[in-house]
């Protein structure tokens, strides 16, 4: 468990496109995965052996160490009901936790305004990527959302550092007035004077860091590297999101390369964030979520896979305790879904766990309900 | 000092159109705010849009298979339209009447969509309406083609009322029952489309609407209190003729192109901010046979619009495509439109993929910490490239004011070419200190380039710019 003097912090790894789970962790020995994969399948003697039944795909090597050493947990077959196949829409389900109706507030929104609700501290909630993902906007809620660390800034096209630092003086001497003029000027001014305070604060987190990690020159490996700066500057940053770009998983062509390429990068992303947490005897207060919008289907298209539903998702950290959570999802035909895999595990369970065991909040109205918590943690 | 004509021109540009830069706005003014309105009521008066080189350019806006493609070439459309209100009117009602890429996945076929809001946009809402109600890509998004004779979907027949036409209530009072939500999903059922094929692994067909009778209920409805065996344009009939729709139309217009209102949802239970403006528009809604063109052109010369400067928070299609017009950017082609329209969705607009169907929230909801330092950013980084056309322009008419320029003269001038803005009185000092600071403004010499630009980085960075 975390200790008790250090506040836990969430770091979440959105991968987009729709994770093939199915080729994530394969049941490598049941005869129906190779008779629906005849083109996208993982030979078995190249799987991860985790049992005598399924394992990683091969590229994933960092993760499978990481889950030998009891830090990862592997959850199956999770989803919703009545899936959507729509990225988008199914993407906005696990951000606002919202199935039946469109919802416009986010779960780590919700989550930020339990955690500061007086806003005590502009970068609470902290996104790397450019455009702020649903799932951390609510009302009134600043979140930071950091294209990158090393150029994060307010109008940081100006190259000439003293025409810049001028910039920003008459940016903040412009702005400072607005303050009070009215809801909509005061709520302007109070966003850019935050956001400006935010940047000069983050701008420090690269001051004091070194290390011997090498990360990866692909950008979920960068945004990791910048969410361990983040952490390691003790901002006091509870929440720290970043999302694998442009859709990536969405492998319906070309998967066995893809795919390969694509667990190789987030594997060793994943594994240099905690080897460089480590490095730093940061890792105990620090819970990684790993998650995507949807499975695919079960019986490749020949080159690659369709949008699915059934999935599965990791919890990474040293206050994990590592194994496999809810049931592998039957691959008879029967019990499938359409031709996807059957959800058993209402993603809402895992936020709960996270929510209330991690971060000691009362998930009910942030995920809206109440779900089966899985015991992980 | 500003020339007010111009001002004016600037304001009904943004408005109207996206903005236009300043040659554009003196050669207007010249001929007249009335008949520029005019112009801009008729755009077939206008030449179509040149695409020819960008479509060999550009081949995914020919397949129109992805979104990005065709976000962009939409954003392209509005940079270099000669038919400003075409495109804004297309904008306007792609944010009321809403499908989404989030379920229709068809690029293509939004477009066909967005094609008939071009050229029946500004027509009778009743006409648009009917259009609507036979537009694939509506019925899909809606599931009207799921609706069925005794088993209806009241998806449509639900939004059609409460975010199409009339509006959940107005003063207080309920513009409908939940039965005539049901009996106009009646109306509607046999409304479908064919030829609905699978997306792989060619990429989406367009679909074809179709009447089906004999999955029409043609059962009696009583619909707004109406009793006959209804049909779907029976519905839209008695629709377009009640009071809550013209209240509805009048006051998207207002809070489109006059000041931003309350988001819809409030409508039930806030009154207009300016009622005799609504009113207005009201009486021209049922004088003109509910025609938009009518409407708008009493609401561009009005009073209210023409005093309403600086009242809309910009949306990030009109700050986006609005500064690329004034700085004369993505004329032709060029590398870098994706990232254009990317900008636009980091912004927090997302061409062609609303959050909801209730579509953006707008005003002061299109700002947050992210969002604003995407606007920031982005506006300054164009207004402050010294290479790109219309701000060589604009350095070029500063200098033809002579050798040097008082630091009040450099702020005030700043501010009027890039469209009459107006700053408060505690910024635009703050704005002379900066000039003032750098030492004499001497036009002649080699930094005035830069510190000239400096000032429409400075300008575009504070509050006021956020306005249009």
């Amino acid at each position: 468990m975390a200790s008790n003097t250090k506040d836990p912090v969430l770091v979440v790894l959105q991968l987009s496109g729709g994770n093939d789970g199915l080729n994530t962790v394969i049941p490598y020995s049941n005869p129906l995965y190779y008779d629906n994969r005849p083109k996208v399948g993982i030979p078995e003697d190249q799987v991860l052996a985790i049992n005598d039944s399924i394992g990683f795909h091969p590229a994933m090597g960092p993760m499978k160490k990481l889950y030998d050493e009891g830090k990862l947990a592997v959850i199956q077959g999770i989803g919703y009901p009545k899936p959507s196949r729509s990225h988008f829409r199914s993407m906005d389900i696990w951000h606002t936790c919202e199935p039946t109706k469109v919802g416009d507030e986010g779960w780590l929104g919700r989550a930020l305004r339990d955690l500061d609700p007086n806003k005590d501290n502009v970068l609470t909630g902290v996104n790397f990527g450019r455009g702020l993902p649903r799932a951390l906007a609510a009302p009134g809620v600043p979140v930071a959302s950091v294209g990158s660390l090393e150029t994060y800034g307010v109008l940081t096209g100006i190259e000439a550092e003293d025409q810049r630092t001028m910039a920003l003086e008459t940016f903040t001497r412009t702005y400072e007035p607005m303050l009070g003029k009215g809801p909509v000027l005061s709520y302007f001014a109070q966003t850019g004077l935050d956001a400006l305070q935010g940047a000069d604060i983050l701008s420090t987190a690269l001051e004091g860091y070194s290390s011997s990690v090498k990360y990866g020159n692909d950008d979920v490996a960068q945004y990791m590297k910048n969410i361990v700066q983040t952490h390691l500057a003790n901002l006091g940053t509870r929440v720290l999101y970043t999302t694998a770009p442009y859709n990536s998983f969405d492998t319906h062509a070309g998967q066995l390369a893809n795919h390969t390429r694509l667990w190789t990068q987030t594997s060793s992303a994943i594994a240099a964030f905690y080897d460089d947490l480590k490095e730093h005897n940061a890792t105990d207060n620090v819970v990684l979520l790993v998650f995507t919008e949807f499975g695919r289907r079960v019986h490749d298209n020949g080159s690659g896979t369709d949008h699915g539903a059934g999935g599965c998702a990791f919890v990474i950290g040293d206050a994990v305790k590592g194994g496999l959570y809810a049931e592998y999802p039957s691959l008879e035909a029967g019990k499938l879904l359409e031709g996807d895999l059957h959800f058993n595990n209402d993603f809402r369970g895992l936020y709960a766990t996270l929510l209330e065991r991690w971060m000691g909040l009362d998930s009910k109205p942030i995920v809206g309900g109440t779900f089966e918590q899985l015991d992980f943690l | 000092m500003a020339d007010q004509s111009i001002a004016l021109m600037a304001h009904l540009m943004r408005r109207a159109g996206f903005g236009a830069p300043y040659a554009e706005l003196e050669t207007r003014a010249a001929k007249g705010y009335e008949a520029t309105v005019e112009e801009l009521l008729h755009p077939e008066t206008q030449p179509e849009l040149d695409n020819d080189i960008m479509l060999r350019y550009k081949t995914e806006w020919v397949n129109k298979n992805a979104l990005e493609g065709q976000q962009e070439e939409w954003v392209f459309r509005m940079i270099n339209t000669k038919r400003p209100l075409e495109e804004k009117i297309a904008l306007f009602w792609h944010g009321i009447l809403c499908t989404g890429h989030a379920k229709s996945e068809n690029p293509r076929q939004q477009n066909v969509e967005f094609d008939m809001f071009r050229h029946k946009g500004m027509g009778s809402f009743h006409n648009l309406l009917m259009e609507l109600a036979v537009d694939p890509a509506m019925v899909h998004y809606l599931d009207n083609c799921m609706s069925h004779k005794g088993a209806i979907n009241e998806n449509w027949g639900r939004e059609l009322l409460e975010l199409f036409s009339l509006g959940v209530g107005m003063d207080g009072k309920l513009n409908y029952s939940e039965d005539d939500v049901k009996e106009a999903a009646r109306a509607f059922t046999g409304w479908t489309v064919v030829n609905a094929v699978p997306r792989y692994p060619y990429g989406r067909y367009l679909s074809k609407f179709v009447y089906n009778p004999k999955d029409h209920d043609d059962g009696v409805k009583t619909f707004l209190g109406e009793t006959g065996n209804w049909n779907g344009e029976d519905i839209i009939n008695i629709i377009v003729k009640q009071p809550a729709a013209a209240r509805f139309v009048s006051r998207h217009l207002y809070n489109f192109f006059v000041a931003d209102e309350p988001q819809v949802p409030a409508w039930q239970h806030t009154a207009p901010q300016d009622p005799e403006a609504i009113k207005m528009l009201e009486a021209e809604y049922f004088r003109s046979n509910y025609d938009i063109r009518s409407m708008l052109r009493v609401l561009f010369n009005s009073d209210f619009f023409k005093n309403a400067r600086f009242a809309k928070v910009k949306s990030p299609v009109e700050t986006v495509v609005g500064t690329t017009r004034l700085v004369g950017d993505f004329t032709f082609p060029k590398p870098g439109f994706n990232a254009l329209a990317l900008t636009i969705r980091y912004m927090g607009q997302d061409l062609l993929n609303p959050p909801t169907v209730e579509g953006w929230h707008t005003g002061k909801e299109w700002i947050d910490s992210g969002t604003l330092v995407e606007r920031i950013n982005f506006t300054a980084d164009q207004v402050g490239n010294v290479n790109l056309p219309g701000v060589r322009d604009i350095l070029a008419r500063l200098r033809a004011e002579g050798p040097t320029l008082s630091p009040e003269r450099l702020v005030d001038g700043c501010l009027d070419l890039l469209g009459g803005y107006k700053l408060a009185e505690e910024t635009r000092s703050e704005l002379v200190t900066l000039a003032r600071n750098g030492g004499e403004l001497q036009t002649g010499v080699a930094d005035f380039s830069q510190r000239a630009a400096q000032m429409l980085q400075s300008i575009v960075a504070t509050t006021e710019y956020l306005f249009a």
